[in-house]
């Protein structure tokens, strides 16, 4: 599947437009890495445990998206916007969302 | 005596072990920064020669970085005077960086990257004082290979 956050995919032409699809996911760490951070949150610095938790969340989002256009019978996904909100104190919504074609 | 040893401490430890940090990190972003210059990377939403291009894909990276309490500190007192707040300023400068060199890393391979978009979200306000602990920012685009 090819996946690209510009308009087309270069070099194809896109035969077939399946409409918008999208993925989410809404996240919380867990005790250690939250207790950790606000040890790390003194000093300053990368938060590593945060980071590789939005890092596979927007993953599962990914293939949410993939499988959903998929299922519509679509090869590609064209347009792909990011987005994240933190919906409480402890959670993120991570949510990405595309446009589905078929391209030959 | 003891609240006070609480809330200076703290500060005391940002400030030194902060600043240190600080250095190294931006040590680090400039070699790397170095090492990955032959990677174009343009904001443009077409490729400039669409017809040469023989694979596209999306790339990303994301970091989440967050600022000590001594800088923490100078911000909300800079908060009754106005003007620049320094103190943000070089934790989204380091977020911005680290964020696309990892996109820059996640690419390796391709010849250029376009489209590139940069997303900031704080992450964990305190709610108790309003001020931004962490931020994230999230770097994405299409890499493309000719």
């Amino acid at each position: 599947m090819y996946i690209t956050n510009i308009e087309t995919i270069p070099n194809k032409t896109i035969v077939e437009q399946y409409g918008i699809v999208s993925g989410s996911t809404v996240r919380a760490k867990h005790i250690g890495r939250d207790f950790m951070a606000s040890i790390k949150n003194i000093f300053g610095g990368e938060l590593k445990g945060y980071t590789e938790l939005l890092g596979e969340s927007r993953e599962e989002a990914l293939k949410r998206m993939q499988q959903q256009a998929e299922s519509l019978g679509a090869n590609a996904i064209v347009n792909v916007r990011f987005s994240t909100s933190s919906v409480a104190s402890g959670a993120a919504e991570l949510y990405v969302y595309g446009t589905a074609v078929s391209v030959q | 005596m003891i609240n006070i040893a609480f809330i200076v401490v703290p500060i005391i430890l940002g400030y030194f072990i902060g600043r240190h940090l600080e250095k190294k990190h931006y040590i680090s972003i400039r070699e790397r920064e170095v090492e990955l210059a032959y990677l174009p990377l343009s904001v443009i939403k077409r490729p400039l020669k669409p017809e040469l291009v023989k694979q596209s894909r999306l790339v990303n990276g994301s970091v989440v970085i967050s600022i000590d309490r001594f800088k923490r500190l100078l911000a909300s007192l800079r908060n009754f005077i106005g003007g620049n707040v320094s103190a943000y300023e070089s934790l989204l400068d380091r977020a911005r960086r680290e964020a696309i060199l990892r996109m820059k890393q996640d690419a390796i391979g391709a010849d250029e990257i376009i489209n590139i978009r940069l997303e900031t979200s704080s992450i964990s306000k305190n709610s108790r004082k309003g001020s931004i602990g962490s931020v994230e920012v999230l770097a994405y685009g299409t890499a493309l290979k000719y």
